[in-house]
């Protein structure tokens, strides 16, 4: 069994909402709420999701350049979280980012040749004519004339910049490379050659990727597995195949149908998903998605479904989906405690606390799907 | 379709800059004429021109540093060349509506969302204030905002993307335009959100028969949305056509590289993407024959020298190529 290259766990990342007026602590955005993934050596995952997902704060926290809350990363079976400084700078070498706006994330005062040059000396691999080979060998690796490494990003179009992003990324020969939305600002064109560039390094250099996009058609054409998140947890994730074909998950369904297709006269199939993304400073109760979802039961208002594995390395967190009590779709049914008109909590065996009866109430779940509640039992009344 | 009148016909449309050492044509002879009822997409990569079309149209070019001209812009009937400005204020918001793609920084964020949407109102229509509110209420309430009489209290920066962009379409279609122009609508918006844009700017169109040119870099969006589709390069409109003929057989090799390079959601995975190589050429740099000529894996001698001019082909398509594609 091969070990996977890299391993999230638990990962949550969090930032303070702080007021403006006392400089205190008024809230938390969970960006990224418990995230676990695992990477294979030669694997592309792909990481999708709407704006505000946290699919960018993954990203930067599996790199620690966000620093996680909670939560193991761990590459190449080391635990990277809580890594020395030192330990980590060396650490960097075998791990890449590439940002989606490439003129932002070159420095406009350096020629390309500096640009490219800088990982090689900040790692005190080479210098002098050595360096300028290597930098010309970065060059041809991506496409562009050995020219390029007298002149200002400000020269290049956006797909150009954007490959000497990529160079900059391969020059110490990572091994994880993380695109974060690295297509979203080229055109079309363009956008196939990098693509195409970013699938030939990867086989030539062996590469593994996690690949950040919004795009679901650039993410099915490159990726082998694919994570689908919505604010801050991953709802499903398997083979690119069964996301894309066999997709469990709601969100991920309307998410596929919401995809506008370069194909006219087709009619969609589901009417499009209402609603917006919540905010993730304050995110709904039980399942995040539970507001906009077509399929919500009483339930996905109480519990946030915990992932579920299903044949073939897919995994869904949605109680519509097997669950170890069974869920909704075994008719399993189970207890809800109110707290005036709020849901405070859910439990599976009858409540027998004695609660006040004009603030709390306890009501079973019908069986089955369904938005209702039956009124069971009152603790006090017996109403 | 056919036998609807045309409500806006630009004809021979060309925006210039003045550059050091000449005249940077940006967009160069571009004509086509939307017709009631209708959606004509606009589509191009970044520096085709197609937003500029969209501002000369409107007259919202500064000038200097723009220079504009054209053999005309008809306007149910009127040339737009020939207004005063004055009437030309009158007309935009009116007749004639746009919106942008970031609802953000076209919304005024010191106004509150009901008062940016009486003003067309009782600036076109000569509507009392309490009625405008009425009529604002009802513009909300159609556009999809729940609780309208919440939202008119409200500043754009307490609503989402989604719901500013339905804020923007609702001022822009608040005097009942007969044109409007949407320029990038859906792009800063999510695809879930995307789909419920669409959607809404499909049915307010049917319902009130408003002409539509959808400027987009996505031929997706405008094989959802569109009739009749333009597709831009370097300044001009290369091919012309339904949507559903065009995407099926694209006459231009452009056209046909475009629609070939989006990636798909397909079952196998597919190899490379067949890409366009090089880069769109700067305008003010345009060879004197075609601009795609460069790029282009067809390309013939005449290519370089000649300029293909717009030339019908049947089934209500033109293109402008020397060697067109499916001929």
């Amino acid at each position: 069994m091969v070990e996977p290259l890299l391993r999230v766990e638990g990962m949550r990342t969090h930032f303070p909402i702080v007021s403006k007026l006392l400089r205190r602590q008024i809230g938390v955005v969970k960006a990224v709420d418990g995230v676990d993934l695992a990477v294979m050596p030669g694997e592309v995952l792909g990481i999708v999701g709407e704006s505000g997902s946290g699919k960018t704060t993954v990203g930067k926290s599996i790199l620690r350049l966000i620093e996680p809350t909670a939560g193991r990363v761990v590459f190449e079976g080391q635990d990277m979280i809580g890594l020395p400084a030192g330990e980590m700078f060396a650490l960097r070498r075998k791990m890449q980012i590439v940002f989606q706006d490439p003129m932002s994330s070159l420095n406009p005062r350096m020629t390309i040749g500096r640009i490219l040059a800088a990982p090689f000396e900040i790692h005190g691999v080479a210098r002098g004519a050595d360096l300028r080979g290597l930098v010309s060998d970065l060059l041809r690796l991506v496409g562009l004339p050995e020219e390029a490494a007298q002149r200002y990003p400000h020269e290049f179009s956006g797909g150009q910049r954007q490959r000497v992003g990529i160079a900059r990324a391969l020059a110490l020969r990572p091994r994880l490379m993380i695109g974060d939305e690295p297509v979203s600002a080229l055109d079309v064109s363009i956008q196939a050659q990098i693509l195409n560039l970013l699938k030939r390094l990867q086989g030539e250099l062996g590469l593994t990727y996690i690949l950040i996009s919004h795009n679901l058609g650039v993410v099915s054409h490159i990726c082998d597995r694919v994570a689908v998140m919505y604010l801050g947890r991953v709802v499903e994730s398997g083979p690119r195949e069964a996301i894309f074909f066999d997709p469990k998950h709601p969100y991920t369904e309307a998410l596929l149908a919401a995809v506008p297709l370069p194909e006219p006269g087709r009619r969609r199939v589901h009417a499009p998903l209402a609603g917006d993304v919540p905010s993730p400073a304050n995110p709904p109760t039980g399942c995040a998605f539970h507001p906009r979802c077509p399929r919500a039961m009483g339930r996905c208002s109480v519990e946030a479904p915990m992932p579920v594995a299903l044949a073939g390395g897919h995994v869904v967190a949605c109680h519509l989906h097997g669950g170890r009590d069974g869920g909704a779709r075994t008719g399993g049914s189970f207890w809800i405690l109110f707290f005036k008109k709020e849901v405070v909590s859910f439990f599976e065996k009858k409540e027998t606390k004695k609660l006040h009866p004009f603030l709390f109430r306890v009501e079973r779940s019908v069986d089955g799907c369904s938005r209702m509640w039956d009124v069971a039992y009152c603790s006090r009344c017996r109403c | 379709m056919e036998a609807a009148p045309a409500v806006l016909a630009a004809r021979n449309l060309r925006v210039g800059f003045r550059i050091p050492g000449g005249v940077m044509q940006a967009v160069d002879g571009v004509s086509f004429e939307l017709r009631r009822g209708e959606t004509l997409g606009l589509v191009g990569e970044s520096g085709s021109g197609k937003t500029l079309t969209s501002l000369a149209l409107l007259r919202l070019l500064e000038s200097p540093p723009a220079e504009l001209s054209a053999d005309g812009i008809d306007f149910e009937g009127r040339d737009l060349l020939g207004l005063s400005e004055g009437a030309m204020a009158d007309l935009r918001g009116a007749g004639l509506s746009m919106i942008f793609q970031e609802p953000m920084t076209s919304l005024n964020p010191l106004m509150t969302i009901g008062r940016q949407i009486d003003e067309p109102l009782v600036r076109h229509l000569g509507l009392s204030k309490r009625v405008a509110r009425e009529r604002t209420l009802d513009l909300l309430r159609r556009v999809g905002i729940a609780g309208p009489e919440m939202a008119v209290r409200q500043y754009p920066h307490q609503l989402s993307g989604g719901m500013r962009q339905r804020v923007m379409i609702a001022i822009a279609l608040a005097c009942r335009p007969s044109v409007l122009i949407a320029d990038e609508p859906t792009t800063a918006l999510d695809v879930t959100v995307q789909a419920q844009i669409l959607a809404l700017l499909r049915a307010l169109q049917e319902e009130m028969g408003t002409a539509i040119l959808l400027i987009t870099h996505d031929l997706a969006v405008i094989a959802e949305t569109a009739h009749r589709v333009a597709v831009m390069y370097a300044g001009r409109i290369v091919e012309t056509g339904p949507v559903a003929a065009l995407f099926e057989a694209p006459l231009h090799p452009y056209t046909e590289g475009l629609l070939r390079s989006i990636p798909r959601i397909t079952r196998e995975r597919g190899g490379d993407l067949p890409e366009i190589p090089g880069v769109v050429p700067a305008p003010g740099a345009l060879p004197a024959g075609c601009a795609f000529a460069a790029r282009c894996g067809f390309a013939v001698a005449e290519c370089q020298e000649l300029r293909p001019v717009l030339e019908p082909m049947g089934g209500g398509r033109e293109v402008a190529c020397w060697r067109p594609r499916h001929g």
